[in-house]
Formats: structure tokens, C-alpha cells, sequence
């Protein structure tokens, strides 16, 4: 059983669709489909079917693959405004760098969820606190 | 120099409160062994060979006295007494125990210092000209940039799980002291025709098992779309850096195997959308972090007299112009005889500290070459400044010259080395000490395994310690050079066994002595005249240059 995380913290699925291949993508001509990324996806092939997406989930086989993070922000710069899920082996500590990156939820599965309770990610869910990089964008704080 | 504000100040309280809590979930299991790593590392925290190492940032090498001298408070509360500074301008702590790194942590903040991102599959510490603002032959001071990169590039979210480490270094004069064509980022401040500021960016260079000079990808970025351009050359990285291969990870590879043309079409490509959604810094807080390193008030119509006996001996090698003529660059050398390179006591670091507010405006640097730097010295304080550091053991007057040797850690340390490199350096500089003047500018680099933190491949002389069938051995490489005209030295031949060493370098300096024009020829000018032969030659008398298996 897989559990979504949110800034409010543990919750089941919400998604309706059903995960679609690239190729059925491609070949529909609606809205509000659902796809999986794999971490070497070239995100570039999906700029012409980005408004026909509700859910993109991204696969992280492992934490230390960063590539998600990336494939999150390159989606968000080609316009993408659906939903982005980080799926897989991500940690706690890593919740504010999704939510940062560009993605709304995360899953994990139970295990996952058992070692690393819902406190855990709820002590991350200040992710705009402390963002240095929001922070470069403001006009310093008057003397 | 920049000094924290709010913002700055509660990240790095918070990043300690986080750690605390992530040291304790490690103990309790939420997180494994392999999960915390990552996060220990971009703490600082290093696992060696007979302890945890700390690697404090010192960022662009830049401290204040205040500074300095709570480094010394916790070398001798929390270590042995010592510290070491190094390739990267940081500062190590070989003997820090786990339950006390959290307190550390908390006494850098204390003093707006911390150990963020000094290691891990992240952007680390961004180094710069240690002469930087007071050198005469700046373009612009690298620091601003540097900090600024610092600000962008701290727990930057999507760029924490790199393929791997990822280096950068800035400088601002056109005489590379900042060694940026060996990173995998380098910048290169400059102007072009219109007089607008900009930088050259270089990509790919770097040491380690496959050396490689940086390849240009802009020969010249205006300075306002300097973070979009570094976040597109990050993301490509990111995005297409080998993960199968630790050792054919960094970007390097990556520019080698797909070429730095295909490489510079997706990092622009990149560009143009990162510059849309994220055009950089604000105007304003660039200036305000440019502000911050204005240049001190100079002392004006101090008088002063030439130095006399062994000041002006010193002064010779461990003094450089400034750019006010009244004031001298004073490099404090970390490499006195005998000593470890690259070492201070807690004792000596106060001294410096002392040191940089009563002579120095306040302020010390720490350069890649392992030495302490106090930028702003009146000549008028020389003899004193002299004086003190002799007391203090860090009155060594060798920069630059053959005992002047960047020496990594090395067997006595780390996990990771073939050979000691310690003890290496500290027989070659005893023995060369007494001609080491009449030999003239040397620099030797020494490594002790094939990692290269020693920067041996830049040396004028490298030395690589490795194992051969359990005895050390110690390959010799010429003419690198670390400066704007970098190259990787080159191979003569097969290593020498540790006994063998010294005799070898002792035919070569004295191969050199021979050939060179006149004193004022340096060895590795003459060594570019002369080419590789005669040395080769020297080194081996008996033709032994069979390649070592």
C-alpha cells in the first residue's frame, strides 16, 4: 500500500486516472491522463502532451539519484502545471528539495512509511523556510 | 567581507538543529547507514582512516580574526590541538568524536561558519584568488561572485544528488590564482570591448584519475545571467553525468565522451528556459553583497623603512605587491621544516588572528596551497608582523620555493591513500632547505594515492605515492602548471621506491642547475625551453624508463 505525502502529512491515493505509456499519450486526444518517468527520461519528449497531463510521477530507484529533481524543474520550465509526484526511494530529508524542485507530493511505499513516520515529513513541511534561492530573488531588507 | 544577516544566521541554526535530529533518527534506525551518509557529508563529516574528519568551509578562503580564533577553541576543545588547511582553501579536523559534532556545528554558527556542503554529490565550497581584492593586477575582486554562488548553490534543491562532487572556482585576474582551469566549473572575470563586466566559462577541468584542463563553453557570459547559466550547466550535469561509474562521474567525462560542442548546444538550450523562470539575483542584493567587500581604509603617509637582516630575507619570498603601494600581500607559510604541510596549532592560528587585527585590517586568507594569507599588511609593520611569526614557529621564509610543498594528507590520514605523503615532504624539505634559494621558484605537489588531492598533476614537480606489491612508490611527474597557462604534467618513467626519491630529485635539481640560463630562469621555464629529455635523462642515468606495470 502505497502512501501520498503532502504537507499535511500521510494520506492514501487521490490520483483517478490510470498511468498511461508514452506511446498512448501520444495517441490520445484528452485531457487529464496520468504518466510515468523513469530517471533518464528525456523530458523534451513530452512537450507537446504536457496539457494533456493531470499527473506526472516520477520514478527515484534510489535517493542518491538526483536526476528526479531535474526532470521536475525542466517540466515545470516547459510549462507543465499538473500535478508532479516523486515516487520511490525518497526520504524525509529530501520533502522540502521535491516540494522546492518543482513536485506537489511524493509516494512511498509502506516500509518506507513504517521507518520514517508521518512526523518526520511533517517537520519538513516549512520547505519555503530557509530556500536561499527564493531569497536571491528579493530585494535586500531595508537598513 | 561579508558577515551574516538574519537570513543567513537562523539557516545555519536550523541546519544544525536538522542535523542533531538526523544523527539521532540514524541512531534509532529511521535512517540506515547508507541514507545518512549523504547527509553526513554535506554536513562536513567525513569517516577516515582512525577517526571522523570535519571539513569546515572557509568560503573563497576568506576569515575574519573572530573567526580564526574559534577554530583554535575548538581544535584544542574538541581535537588535538591542530588543524589543517587545505587544497580547497577549508580547514580539516582529523580527531572530532560523533557525539560532539552537533556542539562543533553550533560554535562554527556561533561565529557564522559551518560545515554545509563540504562534501557529498553536491556544489562545494567555491574557491577564489586568495590575493582577491588586494592584488594590483585584479580585473574585479572574485569574492562577491564567489559568495554569491555560495548563496545559490547552499541546499540548492535540485542539485544535492549530482552524479557526483562538483567544484568551482572564480578568479578575477588575468594571473590564475585560483587554479580555475583544473574545476569543473572555472570563471574567468573579464570585459569585453564595451568595457561590461563577464566571466569566460570553462567546463570540465579537474585532477583525480583522469586529469583534464577545462574546455571554454562561453568565452563570455555577461555577469547579470551568471546563476541561469550556472543552473543550466548544473541541470545537463545532473540530468546526462554517468552514475554507473564513480570514477567516470564528474562532468569532465561527460564534456570528454560527448564532446563540448553537443555539450555547450544543450547547456544553451537549457539556458534560454532557466534565464525565463529564474533570471538571477536581485540587482539590489548584488550590490549589497558587493558592498560588503569594499576594500579597507587604507593608512595613507605612513612612513616606513626598508627591511633590514632576516625580515628582508622573508620578505623576498613571502611578500607580494598589493595593489596600494604602501602596503605589502604577506603569505604566513604552514610549511616550516619538519612540520606537517599545510598545519597550524591553536596557538599559531591565534597568533595570526592577533596578527590580521592589529596589522592586517582584520582579515587572513587561506590559499590552495595550503599556506595563510594576511592580505592588507602596511610595510611600515612588516618587521613586527616578521617578528611575531617567527616566535609562533610561522616564520618559515619559503614561499614559492622548493619546502614551500602541498602535501595531502596522505597515508597518516585517509582511508583512501596508496603511500604516506607526509613524511615524504618533510624529508624533501629538509633536505633541499639550505639551496633552496640559489634553486629558486619550485613547486612541488605532492599526492598519496591517485585521487590527486594533493594536485599533484599541476605541479612544476608532482610526486604520486602508490603501492607497488605492498612497498610504496613514487611516481615523479613534470611542467604541470596550475596558472592560466595550466597543464598536466608528464610522465619521464618508472617510480622510484621511497629511498630512491630524494636521489632523483637531487639529479634533477641538479640537471636543472646546470641547463638554466641564469638564476633568473626558473625550473619550469626552463624546463618548457628545454623540453622533457634532459630531465628525463637525469632522472634516469641508467635509461630506465620503462613504464611502471
Amino acid at each position: 500500500m502505497s502512501v501520498i505525502v503532502t504537507d499535511q502529512g500521510f494520506g492514501p491515493e487521490t490520483r483517478i486516472a490510470a498511468f498511461l505509456t508514452l506511446d498512448e499519450l501520444r495517441q490520445s486526444e484528452t485531457a487529464g491522463h496520468a504518466l510515468d518517468l523513469a530517471p533518464d527520461a528525456d523530458p523534451e519528449a513530452l512537450a507537446p502532451f504536457l496539457d494533456r497531463l493531470a499527473l506526472i510521477r516520477i520514478a527515484f530507484p534510489a535517493f542518491s539519484d538526483g536526476r528526479g529533481f531535474s526532470i521536475a524543474s525542466r517540466l515545470r520550465l516547459l510549462g507543465y502545471r499538473g500535478r508532479l509526484r516523486a515516487r520511490g526511494h525518497v526520504l524525509a530529508d529530501q520533502y522540502g528539495h521535491a516540494r522546492r524542485a518543482g513536485f506537489d507530493e511524493v509516494e512511498i511505499d509502506a516500509i518506507l512509511a513504517a521507518r520514517q513516520p508521518e512526523e518526520q515529513w511533517l517537520r519538513r513541511a516549512n520547505w519555503q523556510d530557509g530556500d536561499y534561492r527564493a531569497r536571491l530573488r528579493q530585494k535586500p531588507a531595508a537598513a | 567581507m561579508y558577515s551574516y544577516d538574519d537570513f543567513d544566521e537562523a539557516f545555519v541554526r536550523a541546519r544544525v538543529a536538522t542535523f542533531r535530529e538526523q544523527v539521532a533518527r540514524r541512531i534509532d534506525g529511521s535512517l540506515t547507514e547508507e541514507e545518512f551518509r549523504p547527509i553526513r557529508l554535506m554536513n562536513g563529516l567525513y569517516l577516515q582512516l582512525h577517526a571522523y574528519m570535519l571539513r569546515v568551509a572557509i568560503p573563497y578562503g576568506t576569515i575574519n580574526p573572530v573567526q580564526m580564533r574559534q577554530l583554535a577553541m575548538i581544535a584544542e576543545r574538541w581535537d588535538k590541538g591542530y588543524g589543517h588547511f587545505t587544497t580547497r582553501q577549508n580547514i580539516q579536523f582529523n580527531w572530532p568524536e560523533l557525539r560532539d559534532v552537533p556542539d562543533i556545528l553550533d560554535a562554527l554558527a556561533d561565529v557564522g561558519m559551518h560545515a554545509i556542503q563540504t562534501s557529498g554529490n553536491c556544489v562545494r565550497n567555491v574557491t577564489a584568488d586568495h590575493f582577491a581584492g588586494a592584488a594590483g593586477d585584479e580585473i574585479e575582486d572574485p569574492r562577491p561572485t564567489a559568495e554569491l554562488i555560495r548563496q545559490w548553490s547552499t541546499d540548492h534543491p535540485e542539485f544535492l544528488y549530482l552524479p557526483r562532487k562538483f567544484k568551482i572556482a572564480v578568479t578575477g585576474s588575468p594571473n590564475d590564482r585560483a587554479v580555475t582551469r583544473a574545476h569543473d566549473i572555472g570563471l574567468r572575470m573579464l570585459r569585453d570591448a564595451d568595457g561590461a563586466p563577464g566571466y569566460e566559462v570553462i567546463v570540465g577541468g579537474g585532477l583525480g584519475r583522469t586529469p583534464m584542463i577545462g574546455k571554454v563553453i562561453r568565452p563570455f557570459l555577461p555577469k547579470a545571467e551568471l546563476l541561469p547559466y550556472l543552473e543550466a550547466v548544473l541541470q545537463v550535469y545532473n540530468l546526462l553525468g554517468r552514475r554507473d561509474n564513480k570514477y567516470k562521474a564528474r562532468i569532465k567525462i561527460l564534456v570528454h565522451e560527448t564532446g563540448i560542442d553537443e555539450v555547450r548546444e544543450m547547456v544553451e538550450a537549457a539556458f534560454v528556459l532557466k534565464k525565463e523562470a529564474f533570471p538571477g539575483a536581485d540587482p539590489d542584493l548584488v550590490a549589497a553583497i558587493e558592498a560588503a567587500f569594499a576594500p579597507p581604509r587604507f593608512i595613507e603617509g605612513l612612513m616606513y623603512a626598508p627591511l633590514k637582516g632576516k625580515a628582508r630575507v622573508w620578505a623576498t619570498t613571502n611578500t607580494a605587491a598589493h595593489r596600494h603601494p604602501d602596503y605589502a600581500i604577506v603569505t604566513v607559510s604552514l610549511k616550516a621544516v619538519g612540520a606537517t604541510p599545510g598545519d597550524a596549532t591553536a596557538q599559531q592560528m591565534r597568533v595570526m588572528a592577533d596578527l590580521a587585527e592589529r596589522f592586517g585590517h582584520g582579515e587572513l586568507r587561506v590559499s590552495h596551497e595550503q599556506n595563510v594569507i594576511l592580505p592588507h599588511v602596511h610595510r611600515a609593520h612588516l618587521a613586527e608582523v616578521h617578528e611575531a611569526l617567527l616566535e609562533a614557529g610561522l616564520g618559515a621564509a619559503n614561499v614559492g620555493l622548493l619546502s614551500d610543498i602541498i602535501a595531502c594528507p596522505g597515508m597518516d590520514y585517509c582511508a583512501l591513500a596508496t603511500a604516506r605523503s607526509i613524511p615524504v615532504a618533510q624529508e624533501i624539505a629538509a633536505h633541499f632547505e639550505a639551496r633552496e634559494r640559489e634553486i629558486g621558484p619550485f613547486k612541488i605537489k605532492i599526492s598519496g594515492c591517485i585521487n590527486a588531492c594533493g594536485h599533484h598533476h599541476v605541479a612544476h614537480v608532482g610526486i604520486l605515492g602508490l603501492d607497488r606489491a605492498g612497498v610504496e612508490n613514487y611516481q615523479i611527474t613534470l611542467g604541470g602548471d596550475a596558472t592560466e597557462s595550466a597543464a598536466i604534467g608528464e610522465r619521464p618513467g618508472h617510480g622510484f621506491p621511497a629511498e630512491a626519491l630524494i636521489p632523483a630529485l637531487d639529479r634533477l635539481v641538479q640537471r636543472y642547475l646546470e641547463l638554466r640560463r641564469d638564476p633568473s630562469e626558473p625550473f619550469i621555464d626552463a624546463f618548457r625551453r628545454l623540453g622533457m629529455t634532459p630531465f628525463r635523462d637525469a632522472l634516469y642515468p641508467d635509461g630506465g624508463t620503462r613504464d611502471a606495470a
